[in-house]
């Protein structure tokens, strides 16, 4: 495996608690690895299947996704929506033949920096370790 | 196909205003700002890059209705396809419903080195081979299923009808695990490059299971296949329709059903009928019940109205009220069943039911549906 591959990682981070969470973790100084782009969404439960697909599609390695914990949830019921949306991107993935890995969930309130930058380490060696996305068939992808 | 092209082999030139198209229009009727006459007239006067930025382009469902009655005999939805090329081209591309979750899905499906965990539908009573001469194509089923669990359509029931119908008249169907999408909605949608890449594929795999008949559940599969893969790569086998199999099938007396009492009515998909012409084996299919009673809706065959929405784009409050005026019309019949031959119509007309908020009383519009192949299936004698 070519050891020089960095992976490329699309993060879905609701507004109001991982978005914060990685905003802390910046101002903290706490280190963790930049493959990780940040797409701020109002809230996780609007990450519908079609996101994480296009993030895919465009050429990422991996895309997380970034809720409130559930009784944190800004919108009340908005991270309960997009784990349950997410049931459903994970069987569309699966079914795809993307490997699962490729593909996480996490609640992140806002005042958990570390654990941002934990589960972006995380994340980051895991699709690390899988290599590269299969699916490169577009010109214009994730830079 | 560049516009000019287009044109000549649509024989848009011929066109004599007379309208005919617009006023068959099932858009049309609901929205007023779509019209195909003017489709027509504008590429015949030029300025093509100015129409393929129009947003209009993509509002029409292709279900052929215009070509049908137009006296000119204009092929105009062939027209309405290259200048989705000629849009995609310039970078033009369509709302696509459901946040552009369909369209990902089958672009993702273009890579040869995905490997598609899509088999679990298989259940343990259906028999399926590796290798053999009789090819079932699933289509989407797997995705939509999942893609629609919401609205509580099941799409996959007529695949596993279909299976289960095969292993009865002694065939076991090979079924190919790492099949990809078609391409259809993706070729209607203007992105040819993607659906060459999805028929390389597809004609890739059959050519290496060394395949020589395969059967359609899906009227959109069938038409690729019968007409659009020939066109981009060598297609050296016979393909067929479900219901064209069944007819068969229950003409040489091979399938006995049981009786059903029901007065039921059938919807036409544009690509089984107006595209294909076929629209006596479902009809076959049906009357071959027994105590069964066809009603015919209002405007049956060859006149029959689409679903509302085609390759995932442009689903409005047009589409809604195109659904409600077809639903309605095959109540009217008396019906207490219609029956389907499309996954897309069931997951259409199932949506157009089920969203009570968008239409507060859905009572003068519900009626079950039901898969013509799992119709057949379920009535199969022991």
């Amino acid at each position: 495996m070519n050891s020089a591959f960095e992976p490329k990682i699309v993060a879905y981070c609701c507004n109001w608690c991982s978005y914060p969470a990685a905003d802390g973790a910046g101002v903290a100084r706490l280190q963790y690895p930049t493959n990780i782009k940040i797409v701020r969404v109002m809230c996780g439960g609007r990450v519908t299947p079609a996101l994480v697909l296009k993030a895919f599609e465009l050429g990422a390695d991996g895309v997380l996704v970034a809720t409130c914990h559930f009784e944190d949830c800004h919108y009340i019921f908005g991270a309960r929506k997009a784990a349950d949306v997410h049931k459903i991107t994970e069987k569309l993935v699966n079914m795809l033949g993307i490997e699962n890995e490729r593909l996480r969930f996490d609640w992140i309130s806002s005042a958990e920096t570390t654990k941002f930058a934990k589960v972006a380490k995380e994340f980051v060696d895991v699709v690390r370790k899988l290599g590269p996305s299969p699916i490169h068939n577009r010109a214009a992808g994730v830079k | 196909m560049k516009i000019e092209e287009a044109i000549k082999k649509s024989k848009a030139y011929l066109c004599l205003e007379c309208g005919k198209c617009t006023s068959v229009c099932p858009v049309s009727k609901f929205n007023r700002g779509y019209s195909p006459r003017i489709l027509i007239n504008r590429a015949v006067r030029g300025n093509h890059a100015e129409l393929a930025r129009d947003k209009n382009i993509w509002t029409c469902l292709t279900c052929k209705l215009c070509d049908e009655h137009c006296p000119a005999d204009i092929n105009c939805i062939e027209l309405t396809r290259a200048v989705r090329f000629t849009a995609t081209e310039l970078g033009e591309e369509a709302v696509c419903s459901h946040g552009g979750a369909a369209r990902s899905l089958m672009r993702i499906m273009t890579t040869p080195a995905l490997m598609p965990r899509r088999m679990d539908w298989v259940s343990k009573d259906l028999k399926i081979a590796d290798q053999g001469e009789f090819l079932y194509f699933v289509g989407c089923l797997p995705y939509f299923d999942v893609l629609f669990a919401d609205i509580g359509v099941e799409t996959l029931k007529a695949a596993r009808s279909t299976v289960k119908i095969l292993n009865r008249l002694g065939i076991v169907p090979v079924v190919l695990p790492q099949e990809r999408c078609c391409g259809h909605d993706l070729l209607w949608s203007g992105d040819l490059d993607s659906f060459r890449k999805l028929a390389e594929c597809n004609l890739n795999l059959i050519k290496k299971s060394g395949v020589k008949k395969i059967i359609f559940s899906c009227p959109e599969c069938y038409r690729t296949f019968k007409v659009d893969y020939p066109r981009y790569g060598a297609a050296d086998f016979e393909t067929m329709h479900t219901t064209e199999f069944l007819a068969k099938e229950i003409e040489c007396g091979k399938l006995k059903l049981n009786s059903l009492e029901k007065t039921v009515t059938f919807q036409d998909p544009c690509r089984l009928g107006r595209h294909l012409g076929i629209y006596d084996e479902p009809r076959k299919v049906i009357t071959s019940i027994p105590k069964i009673k066809l009603g015919e809706m209002k405007r049956s065959k060859n006149r029959a109205i689409c679903c509302g929405v085609s390759a995932w784009m442009n689903c409005t409050v047009f589409s809604k009220q195109i659904q409600r005026a077809r639903l309605k019309e095959a109540r009217e019949t008396g019906a207490d069943l219609l029956i389907l031959a499309c996954p897309k119509c069931e997951i259409h007309f199932n949506c157009a039911m089920s969203e009570t908020a968008q239409a507060p009383n859905t009572q003068d519009m519900k009626i079950d549906t039901l898969n013509i192949v799992t119709l057949v299936s379920d009535l199969l004698k022991e």
